[in-house]
């Protein structure tokens, strides 16, 4: 320290004691802390215990073994759908090629039904109705017979 | 190391092949750049520990120390080519440093409602580190005190106080350079130098 710049308070041999001291303090924390950082980093890897190693090569081959099971049912999956596209595909295109064959069945269909219908109909009608033709045709034949 | 010589060779002349007389070859960029990071190189090995020492002090964190270290020495190396040699790079260092350790204060006076944890050691731990010299079991204790006492006291001073303080008391700096160094005059440095150390001789007869 250049004598000019001296402190009236530099001129206390304790206080001036206690700052060297601090400073020495200071300077081995510092060399301490320098020791501590240029140790070779490395050397914790080295004695990195086996188990951690067979672990991450267990968890690995786990990993690899199941992207793989992975992709081979995907590839199973997407063929098969392609399969059932494939015949859903071909139902449909023979439909178009045969609509008159579509359209007769169906006709007939409805013909069939409408038969049904009719008898019925003729079948029940006369059925419900003879009682009382009957009776009108009983009371009028009384009343002929009464005059 | 000759900052002005730097200089020149910068700009890519040499003073004495001018004076010489003689055939001057250009420099090319590429030599200039290379001739450049040289010296940087050679100020960071020169000025990397007092800077690292200046911060460990001030901030008491031997991680966050090393990391401003290299924050300081990563923005001088990109504003290298503009350091015009007005002050001596240590200055100039420090002067990066003490901005780097005033932003670190700031952000963290931000972050404090964030309870963000420090890993800065305490004052009892900080005044562990005693050189191993000739001294008595006595003379150990009594150093270990005093450094208690000091490192107590450094840590009530204001953060420009503490600078102030650092500098003249750890890294001996002459009180011009610390004032170039702060940016505040040698009357204000005076002062701050003053009140800290009557707090420092306040606490040693305090104690006794």
């Amino acid at each position: 320290m250049n004598w000019n710049d001296r402190l009236a308070a530099e001129d206390d041999p304790e206080v001036m004691q206690a700052l060297g001291n601090f400073k020495a303090s200071v300077d081995a924390w510092c060399e301490s802390a320098g020791a501590a950082r240029s140790h070779p980093r490395s050397a914790p890897n080295a004695a990195r215990p086996v188990w951690r190693l067979a672990a991450g090569w267990a968890l690995g081959c786990a990993v690899a073994a199941t992207s793989v099971a992975g992709a081979l049912y995907e590839r199973q999956h997407k063929q098969e759908l392609a399969r059932i596209a494939a015949a859903q595909a071909a139902a449909q295109k023979a439909a178009q090629v045969n609509p008159v064959s579509g359209q007769s069945s169906k006709s007939e269909a409805d013909q069939d039904l409408l038969a049904n219908v009719d008898s019925d109909i003729s079948r029940a009608v006369p059925a419900a109705m003879e009682p009382l033709a009957q009776m009108m045709d009983s009371g009028q034949a009384d009343n002929n017979g009464t005059k | 190391m000759n900052v002005r010589l730097v200089n020149l060779r910068r700009r890519g002349t040499s003073t004495k092949s001018m004076a010489a007389g003689t055939a001057v070859q250009p420099m090319t960029a590429g030599t200039a750049e290379g001739i450049a990071a040289q010296d940087f190189s050679s100020v960071v090995e020169s000025h990397r520990p007092q800077i690292f020492r200046f911060l460990l002090a001030s901030l008491r964190d031997v991680d966050l120390a090393e990391t401003l270290t290299q924050e300081c020495f990563l923005k001088a190396h990109r504003n290298w080519s503009r350091f015009r040699g007005d002050s001596s790079p240590m200055t100039w260092l420090m002067r990066i440093a003490i901005n780097l350790q005033k932003d670190h204060w700031r952000n963290r006076r931000l972050q404090f409602w964030r309870s963000t944890r420090s890993n800065a050691v305490d004052l009892d731990e900080a005044s562990d580190w005693l050189p191993s010299g000739e001294r008595t079991a006595e003379q150990q204790m009594l150093a270990r005190e005093q450094v208690t006492q000091v490192w107590k006291v450094v840590d009530h001073l204001s953060e420009r106080q503490r600078t102030v303080f650092l500098l003249r008391y750890v890294e001996e700096r002459e009180l011009s350079e610390i004032a170039q160094a702060t940016g505040l005059s040698e009357g204000t440095v005076k002062a701050h130098l003053s009140r800290a150390l009557g707090k420092v001789r306040a606490e040693l007869r305090g104690k006794q």
